[in-house]
């Protein structure tokens, strides 16, 4: 048996079998080698690999759809095979000492070249057939798998770190939890584990070994615990907790149906954070009031180009029409700093996080938020649609986004495209920039949505993304909560309501003073909903409002 | 040596799936066979490059057959072109 200690960022017990996040590398390693030989035996085993996965598709496509169908992958296999192919691999390999990775991307752009040179479109196109069989040899030779798990039962999921690209490509299903070798609290991987209801540990470093692929792993991300190979009463132990997890999960679906009311009266909208689409029926299984932050981004990770409006539109509708008139909070695009997108051909930057991201993107790339806001609108007939604008630090941003949704609006009415008239705008409160210019902020829009990860981040000067920094990285300083209660008072003088939907929303801890200062409404992880709820029924807000604004306030703060 | 003419009938030539199932057709004999289009020949074995010769609708093609089973092979091959090219 073997202990090792992470730091847990979701909760929850899972056992199941280690497995290795395989990933698909976009650039391959280029390097001489020194055995030429056995360079070319292991380009050879994979030819013969990708020859048989090939066999497999064309009988597969053959039972579903006849020979024609299968003619297609059976050519791929002679191409795979095919002799100038083959030799020129050869020459690169034994000639040039290349590794096999390699020379098979030098052949295959060689023979793309020819076929692309060629002076009729449908040759041009073969191009792509021999792009289609070389990636499947490197793949082979890589050892990634598309969607990155290929493993008939549900694993635990190991990682060195997982980009947002990746993530919204992995195979949900096949997923019991997370472990990862660096990352944050605020990664994406911890948000993913959270917003699934899966347990997660971050920053084991190289105590996980690649050796204990496969073998039997418990996970607890309540205290960061992981062991391989459990003993029978350490299993015993584990296997009750996980019983007591289900039990728990059982007691809270009473609250099912409940409101959100705390037993003096006073009542908070408890909304979720989703990342895409497939969220939703999460959201309402777990009795979400609304979706308060939908993230937008995936919509642009998930395409190789900018997503069209038709894209968009499509993707938003559904989340609405799924909402059955429940309230979406739409994000416009929130990339940079961490999120980076190929395609955008953002210049590489010192700082990303003060750099070109989110709402600077969109307003200095006009053509870009144009398509978004088209988009939203035209979906906002379908349902009750919030807008938010991300990282805003001026009211002069504000202004002219509100000015793109009036030309948005102008343009659907010329073209009589309905969309709705009473679509909410607001603005994500996650610079101190925005948390002081409150006052006047709140008189642009309709809400404001406190973005609690990089408010911390930028309050307290401090790296979400820095393993190192845990400590200094507090969510609960005394600075970010009283920059909280000024957003709230300053809102509400306009009559502008105030969520909060970064982590902190779920912070139990935290609960009794987002209610004494007044926040209109939380947006958590669907599966926050319900605790959230629980805790909220037990609070009495008259009995803390008193002493919790007073410590807030106290010039006897230690930190 | 046996040779043959024919002008390609298939409208976009030879194409991926049919130089597929030539391939496929000549290995079943020992005999090597030869395409011709004008000054390029290849062996019509390689597939990409018989691919890469852009034959197309329209375009003669002379064909060589050499080899043990030559007799039967050019029948065959000859047939073979008429019915799927």
């Amino acid at each position: 048996m073997i202990s090792i200690q992470g730091k847990g960022v979701s909760i929850g017990v899972a056992i199941g079998p280690l497995y290795y996040y395989r990933r698909v590398k976009s650039t391959i390693r280029r390097y001489e080698v020194e055995d030429k030989d056995a360079e070319w035996a292991r380009f050879k085993e994979a030819q013969q690999k990708a020859i048989e996965q090939l066999g497999v598709l064309a009988e597969k496509a053959r039972e579903e759809a006849g020979d024609e169908a299968a003619l297609l992958f059976e050519t791929h296999q002679l191409m795979a095979e095919d002799m100038e192919y083959e030799e020129a691999i050869e020459e690169a390999i034994k000639g040039s000492g290349l590794n096999a990775e390699a020379a098979v991307t030098d052949t295959a752009a060689q023979f793309a070249d020819m076929f692309a040179a060629m002076d009729d479109a449908y040759f041009q196109a073969r191009a792509a057939d021999v792009k289609d069989v070389s990636d499947r040899i490197i793949s082979v030779l890589t050892g990634a798998v598309s969607g990155g798990i290929d493993s008939p039962v549900p694993v635990i999921l190991a990682a060195d770190d997982l980009a947002p690209s990746e993530t919204v490509q992995l195979d949900k299903g096949k997923i019991l939890g997370f472990v990862t070798e660096g990352g944050s609290g605020s990664s994406h991987t911890a948000i993913l584990a959270r917003t699934m209801g899966i347990p997660a540990i971050i920053g084991v470093g190289d105590k996980l070994k690649a050796e204990y692929e496969g073998r039997e792993v418990i996970i607890d991300g309540s205290n960061g615990n992981i062991v391989v190979d459990a003993d029978e009463p350490t299993r015993e132990r584990y296997e009750q907790k996980l019983e007591e997890q289900k039990k728990n999960r059982a007691l809270l679906e009473e609250l099912k149906g409940l409101s959100n009311e705390t037993k003096d009266g006073q009542s908070i909208r408890v909304y979720c954070n989703i990342g895409s689409p497939d969220d939703v029926p999460a959201v309402l299984s777990n009795d979400g009031g609304g979706i308060g932050l939908f993230r937008s981004e995936f919509l642009y990770l998930n395409c190789d180009d900018y997503p069209s409006e038709d894209y968009q539109f499509e993707a938003y509708k559904k989340v609405l029409s799924d909402m059955e008139g429940k309230e979406v909070i739409i994000r416009t695009l929130d990339i940079g700093a961490d999120k980076q997108i190929d395609y955008f051909d953002l210049p590489k930057e010192e700082n990303p996080a003060l750099g070109n991201r989110a709402l600077r993107i969109c307003l200095n790339r006009p053509e870009i938020f144009h398509t978004q806001i088209r988009a939203l609108y035209r979906a906002s007939a379908y349902g009750k649609l919030g807008i938010m604008f991300p990282m805003v630090t001026s009211v002069w941003e504000v202004k002219e986004a509100r000015k793109m949704c009036d030309r948005v609006k102008e343009e659907l009415d010329k073209e009589g495209i309905p969309y709705s008239d009473d679509v909410e705008l607001g603005i994500m409160i996650e610079t101190p920039a925005a948390a002081v210019m409150s006052d006047r902020l709140a008189k642009e829009v309709d809400f404001f949505s406190c973005g609690t990860n990089d408010l911390t981040q930028y309050t307290l000067a401090c790296d979400r993304q820095n393993a190192d920094l845990g400590r200094f990285f507090n969510p609960h300083h005394p600075a970010v909560l009283r920059l909280l209660k000024m957003v709230c008072d300053n809102a509400h003088k306009h009559g502008t309501w105030v969520g909060i939907c970064g982590e902190l929303g779920a912070d139990l801890e935290l609960t009794e003073t987002f209610l004494s200062i007044g926040i209109d409404e939380l947006s958590v992880s669907p599966r926050s909903v319900l605790p959230l709820r629980k805790k909220i029924r037990e609070t009495n807000v008259a009995d803390c409002k008193e002493r919790l604004i007073a410590d807030l306030l106290s010039d006897e703060i230690t930190i | 040596m046996k040779e043959f003419s024919y002008t390609i009938t298939d409208p976009v030539g030879i194409h991926a799936r049919p130089a597929g199932i030539l391939v496929k057709e000549i290995k079943k004999y020992s005999s090597v066979v030869t395409v011709i289009k004008g000054e390029k020949s290849v062996n019509a074995l390689k597939l990409m490059a018989l691919m890469g010769m852009g034959i197309k609708q329209g375009d003669t093609v002379k064909v060589t057959v050499e080899g043990a089973d030559e007799e039967t092979a050019a029948a065959e091959i000859e047939a073979f072109f008429k019915a799927n090219l």
